[in-house]
């Protein structure tokens, strides 16, 4: 273990545990909703990259700042909103974060810091910066955090971003989230560097490369970059290499890659497996803790579901609110 | 009290005002702070405020306008300046997509209280890319306020209306009224009403609804009207077009039963086709003549001179379409 992860506690452990697993099974659930035709339109599952978000979350202050694209759900669970309120907006419902008129790829919450649930590939990472923007110019100690995906990485807001927030030292975490497709196009297929972190270079952003299906790695680069940006220093870009296992939203069958492909992220690099061995290994995690979380983890989605599915409808009335403040 | 100045002071002023005021409140874009303004609008701000408050930014209106956004997300009040509107296409994205909707799909939680700011519409023979008129663009989206003001009195008051706004505001200066002055109202105190349109001059026998520049031409073919033909013109300046003051448009009308709109944009979908259809639906039964529309005309700006001004409104134009819906 680096320095970094040997400062974790067993306690620690189980949290990171129980916070991936409450993902996978918020997003195995959503799956689920959406076959029974409860949830519509786009719905992007996280299944697979749950380590990079509680990685990240792991090292983040209450007063940092997050924001991402549409693949949201972990995010949003990861900085501590209520999965209830993120499921009830997936079934469009009243009790969901935005009032049922969001849905999945458009949630807020002031009160954790989450910016967004942005439905336009890379259009967050200006917004990202203007986060840090307002936090520096505030004089808070507080950070950005902007994910986006390997997709967005190709967009030219992000670098007019980088630019910015170099320029001007920006207390801004930039994370890329290889999960090597853009929909259905691999990255070997759509940039012209094999790396994407060393998009940060040209900028003068310090950039890494970390496996993004061990959280401990992911929680010591995570610290890294947070320590170098709190010192003052600017901004910092990870790119984090991982992998979802279902389509890019619910309706890519997943033709660009094999079976195999898949199967082997699955059985051999599975982040929540790997850290269940890592725990039972080091902290001497029992079957019986693990159990126990298991079982928490299964109540807790079974209240989720079932408030996802009474929370009513939006009254008509809301149709027209939240247009402008004030009128 | 009133006192003359320029467009170009009124905005300046407006800004320093509220700045003064507010410490969220900030100012960026190309070359508003060290140049002092590519049209000198932001002259003396960063001498006051700092380069903190004052933020030149790289040529990236996409990058600056979302990173406005996102700083107004968390309560700060940016200013973001475009050279033109011209250059806000790069940034269009930012301003409907994360500006204007994310208060409705965040079920009221996170407002945008900016204002994206520049002239707009045809300066002088800068061809087809530096002269279009934006108004209705901006004007279709809800979650948007959408300002253009005409005279120093507007640009003071409406710019510090859009300031203290907690909404997104669009708000369409014109570089041709920059220089020009008028007298406008002293102290810092004066703000006009968002939404409320302004009687520039009371008449009986038709209404012309103009804005911005061309108001210009409503106002002369008012005065040519009244000495060549006796015909009394109610002009109506909208100050705002989103959201429009339809009211006072169709009070007037029912004075008048005749109306001419009058503006610089494309007739395509413009302001003028919303204020007809408007018209259609509240005040079909009071029009004597059908409205009809001055509007820039549907091709690309031309850069010849010739071209260009026949491509553009005029006082011309406007008679005339004040003596087809008289029947003179």
């Amino acid at each position: 273990m680096t320095q970094f992860a040997s400062k974790i506690s067993k306690v620690d452990a189980l949290k990171f545990y129980e916070d991936m697993l409450l993902i996978r099974r918020f997003e195995e659930r959503s799956a689920q909703l959406y076959g029974m035709g409860l949830i519509g339109g786009f719905c992007h599952l996280y299944i697979g990259q749950e380590a990079v978000v509680v990685g990240i979350q792991s090292v983040l202050k209450p007063e940092d700042a997050v924001i991402t694209a549409y693949r949201d759900h972990g995010h949003m669970l990861a900085c501590g909103m209520n999965p209830k309120g993120v499921m009830a907006e997936l079934t469009g419902r009243i009790g969901g974060f935005s009032k049922g008129k969001g849905g999945s790829m458009h949630m807020f919450s002031r009160e954790k810091n989450f910016y967004g649930g942005h439905g336009i590939v890379g259009a967050q990472v200006p917004l990202g910066a203007g986060l840090a923007f307002a936090l520096k110019y505030k004089e808070s100690d507080g950070i950005s955090v902007t994910y986006m995906g390997d997709g967005a990485a190709h967009q030219g807001q992000v670098y007019e971003s980088f630019n910015m927030a170099s320029l001007w030292k920006l207390p801004a975490l930039f994370i890329i989230e290889n999960n090597q497709y853009a929909m259905g196009t691999s990255v070997a297929r759509s940039s012209s560097v094999p790396d994407l972190y060393v998009r940060g270079q040209g900028f003068g952003i310090p950039s890494k490369q970390v496996d993004g299906m061990d959280i401990l790695k992911v929680r010591d680069a995570a610290a890294e970059a947070v320590a170098h940006i709190r010192s003052g220093k600017g901004p910092y870009l990870l790119e984090i290499k991982t992998y979802r296992y279902r389509g890019h939203s619910m309706s890519d069958p997943g033709n660009y890659r094999t079976k195999d492909e898949v199967e082997s992220f699955k059985n051999t690099r599975d982040p929540i497996q790997n850290f269940l061995d890592v725990m039972k290994k080091e902290f001497n995690v029992s079957d019986a803790e693990v159990e126990a979380i298991e079982n928490r983890v299964k109540d807790v989605m079974k209240e989720v579901v079932d408030f996802s599915k009474e929370s009513p409808e939006p009254d008509v009335s809301e149709l027209y609110t939240d247009i402008l403040i004030g009128e | 009290m009133t006192t003359m100045i320029t467009v170009r002071e009124a905005l300046r002023d407006a800004m320093a005002e509220e700045m003064r005021k507010d410490p969220n409140v900030f100012v960026m874009g190309e070359e508003v702070a060290e140049y002092q303004g590519a049209y000198k609008v932001t002259q003396g701000l960063l001498q006051e405020f700092g380069a903190s408050r004052v933020v030149d930014t790289p040529i990236t209106e996409m990058g600056f306008a979302g990173l406005g956004v996102g700083a107004g997300f968390m309560g700060l009040r940016p200013i973001v300046e475009f050279m033109t509107f011209n250059f806000s296409m790069q940034a269009i994205d930012q301003i409907i997509n994360s500006a204007a909707k994310t208060l409705y799909m965040s079920g009221g939680q996170m407002g945008c209280p900016i204002v994206f700011r520049g002239p707009n519409g045809a300066a002088s023979r800068v061809g087809a890319q530096h002269s279009q008129c934006y108004a209705s663009w901006y004007a279709h989206c809800p979650g948007l306020k959408v300002m253009a003001p005409y005279d120093a009195e507007d640009a003071k008051g409406l710019l510090k209306a859009a300031i203290r706004d907690p909404n997104p505001v669009v708000f369409l200066e014109n570089e041709l009224m920059y220089g020009r002055s008028f007298p406008a109202p002293e102290g810092d105190d004066f703000v006009l009403p968002i939404g409320k349109a302004k009687i520039m001059r009371e008449g009986s026998d038709v209404t012309v609804v103009s804005f911005s520049k061309p108001l210009d031409y409503a106002l002369q073919a008012a005065d040519i009207m009244q000495e060549q033909h006796g015909k009394s013109v109610e002009v109506i300046n909208l100050r705002t077009l989103r959201p429009l003051d339809t009211e006072t448009i169709v009070e007037s009308l029912k004075k008048t039963n005749r109306l001419v709109t009058v503006e610089e944009g494309w007739p395509y979908a413009g302001i003028g086709s919303e204020i007809v259809a408007q018209i259609m639906e509240h005040a079909f039964d009071y029009l004597d003549a059908p409205v009809m529309r001055v509007t820039g005309e549907d091709v690309p700006m031309p850069y010849a001179a010739n071209l260009e001004k026949l491509a553009l409104p005029s006082t011309e134009k406007v008679v005339n379409a004040i003596q087809k819906v008289c029947y003179v």
